[in-house]
Formats: C-alpha cells, structure tokens, sequence
C-alpha cells in the first residue's frame, strides 16, 4: 500500500511514540488520546514534543498542543511546519 | 566545606572541578529547602574557588535540570499565610535567589550548567548564571510565568537581555513558549548540544580543558566580558514583588496546583 505523506507523517509519529514511550506499536491508533493510552504527563509530553521536532526538523511551539490529545490532529500540527 | 550531601542538592571538589548536583525528584523545584541549601553552597564556594577551576551545575534527576520555583510550596504557603506575611516571605525568597545566582555568576571560577530535559522558569535563571550551556538533546527551556501572570524573577530577564537579542527574549517571555536545545544553541546561548545523556560527561571534558589556562587571566577576562546588571535584577525583584501581589498569580498558581490532567507544564 502506497501511504500518502499525511499517512506517512501519522504513521512516524505512531513508531516514534511506540518506540519512545515502549509501548507495542499495535497498541496506538490515530485518534487515541496519548495522554491516556501512553500515560503521560505534561513533562513526557515535552519529551515527545522534543523528539518530534528532532525528527521532523521543525520548530513545534508547545501553546499549538493546546487542545490536541490524539496522535491525527497532532501530525497535522506537524505537517503545518513541513 | 569541600563535600556536601543534602536533601535537594549536594557538592564535591576533584581534581579542581567543583561539582554541584541537584538531585530532589520530581524535577529539582525550587523551594525553601533547595533555596537553604544553594545559600550554603555559595558560603563555601570562595574557599572551593581557591581549589578550583571550574564549577559545573547539573541535575541527577530524569525530568531534567529543574523545572523552577516550587509552585505547589508557594501556593501552600498562599493559603496558609496572612497576605502581607505572604508578600515578605516571597520577597526574603526572591532576594534569597538572586543571591545564590548573583554569587555563581559573579564567581572566579569558570562555571558550566550540564542540562537535559525540563529548563524552566527558576531552573532556566539558574542555569543562565553560569558562563556555559551544554544542553543534551533533550533539553527544552522555557519562561512559563507569564501563565502565572508573572515575570521570571530570579535574574531571568536581565541576563536574557546580556546575553541574546532582545527579539528572541521577547519570544521567550511573551509567548511563554518552551524552545529546543537546537533553537537555543542557534541564538547562542548554548554552547554546545550534545546526544541524550551526554551533557555533564561533556561539561567534565571541557572543565579539564579550562584546567590548562592560567587562573588570573581566566578570570579577568570573565569579569571584563559578562557584566553583571546588578541595577536591573534589583528592580527586576520590585516588579516581580509588586506583580506577585495581583489576584491574577494566585489564580495561577490554583490552576497549576489543582490541574488534574497531567498537563500542569504544557500552555493552556
């Protein structure tokens, strides 16, 4: 299946938490809220923001996640800044 | 004392490094305690500058150097305090900050801030009094008070005006907003940035190449290079002072003490 570059950008953001956080890839779906099913707080949720912007080489400013709790809506956070 | 071991932090000296770790879970706040124990540690720190070369801050803690100011102590206090005792005692707190970062950025001995993850607030102001920066990757940095309708009252905004252009400081304290260590070092304010975990190895590799220069002529320069702006940080504390008596900073601090979302750093 050929992902298109939305889906390619959910789906790096899916692997990077999974393999952060250590959680089974399976286990994170996109419109799960990471809060939850991660279990972090406010400082993880830096952490992940931090190895986001390493990863996509962008600048993610933390008020953006203001709102966002699920793993779609913040890859289209991240695709603004592509 | 040339070793020190306490609750929020502790000290040793070896092979003319001074090392000063902070090490209070979850992430070094800033309270009462750390604040006792920082006062103690620049007590001794003229008869360590005489051993030493270097002094190299850093934090034993995962979530990273410090996230700042004990909120959740500060708030206790609020509610436990008849208001004007509560106003002196954040004052005699302030007062107490800028002098245990006035001392270290005023000391002989060259000083390194070794930081990873959580740079916020106090923790920021801490690390911004030593003359280099080597962030790991993971380390962000922010001036979150504006959220508490505050200013950063430790020193923060006088060095960030020494230090970086004042469009970038304008960045930092008006959007509250955390940066990268990248963007950080970009601006120049960090030295170096280095792989996770890698920070303080990297601050004692360098601190042993400040060992190979001549005491005097380090410290002359440092004293004729970084000025202290010791007439803004004195008004800085006023402004501080005079905005911590507003409703608004206990609304503040009640919603960063009550927030039950895990979400208590992040902007809301």
């Amino acid at each position: 299946m050929v992902m298109n570059s939305s889906d390619r950008t959910l789906e790096e953001i899916l692997n990077l938490a999974a393999v952060h956080f250590r959680v089974p890839r399976e286990k994170l779906q996109p419109d799960d809220d990471f809060f939850k099913t991660l279990g972090i707080d406010s400082l993880q949720t830096l952490d992940l923001l931090t190895k986001l912007e390493n990863h996509f080489r962008v600048e993610l400013p933390d008020y953006e996640l203001q709102g966002v709790s699920d793993f779609r809506t913040l890859a289209d956070r991240i695709r603004a800044r592509l | 004392m040339n070793q020190f071991k306490g609750e929020a932090l502790s000290w040793t000296v070896k092979d003319g490094i001074v090392e000063l770790a902070l090490h209070r879970e979850p992430c070094n706040e800033l309270g009462l305690l750390a604040l006792e124990e920082a006062d103690q540690f620049v007590g001794s720190l003229a008869k360590l500058s005489g051993e030493a070369h270097a002094l190299i801050i850093f934090s034993s803690v995962r979530a990273g150097f410090s996230a700042g100011a004990d909120l959740r102590e500060l708030y206790q206090l609020l509610q436990t305090s008849e208001r004007d005792q509560f106003l002196k005692s954040v004052r005699a707190r302030v007062e107490r900050a800028h002098r245990v970062i006035n001392a270290i950025d005023a000391s002989p001995l060259t000083t390194i801030a070794a930081v990873h993850g959580v740079v916020f607030g106090g923790g920021f102001e801490l690390a911004l009094g030593c003359d280099l920066i080597i962030a790991d990757k993971t380390a962000r940095f922010c001036f979150p008070e504006l959220r508490l309708g505050l200013i950063p009252g430790w020193g923060g905004i006088p060095r960030l005006k020494r230090d970086l252009g004042n469009a970038l400081v304008r960045d930092l304290l008006l959007t509250g907003r955390s940066f990268g260590a990248t963007k950080v070092q970009q601006a120049g304010l960090v030295s170096q940035v280095v792989a996770e975990g890698e920070a303080l190895r990297v601050a004692r590799a360098t601190a042993v190449q400040l060992s190979k220069f001549d005491r005097h002529t380090a410290t002359t320069a440092k004293k004729f290079i970084k000025p202290i702006p010791y007439e803004e940080l004195q008004r800085e504390i006023d402004i501080f002072c005079e905005l911590f008596s507003r409703p608004a900073v206990e609304r503040g601090l009640r919603q960063f003490v009550k927030c039950r979302d895990a979400q208590p750093y992040l902007p809301r």
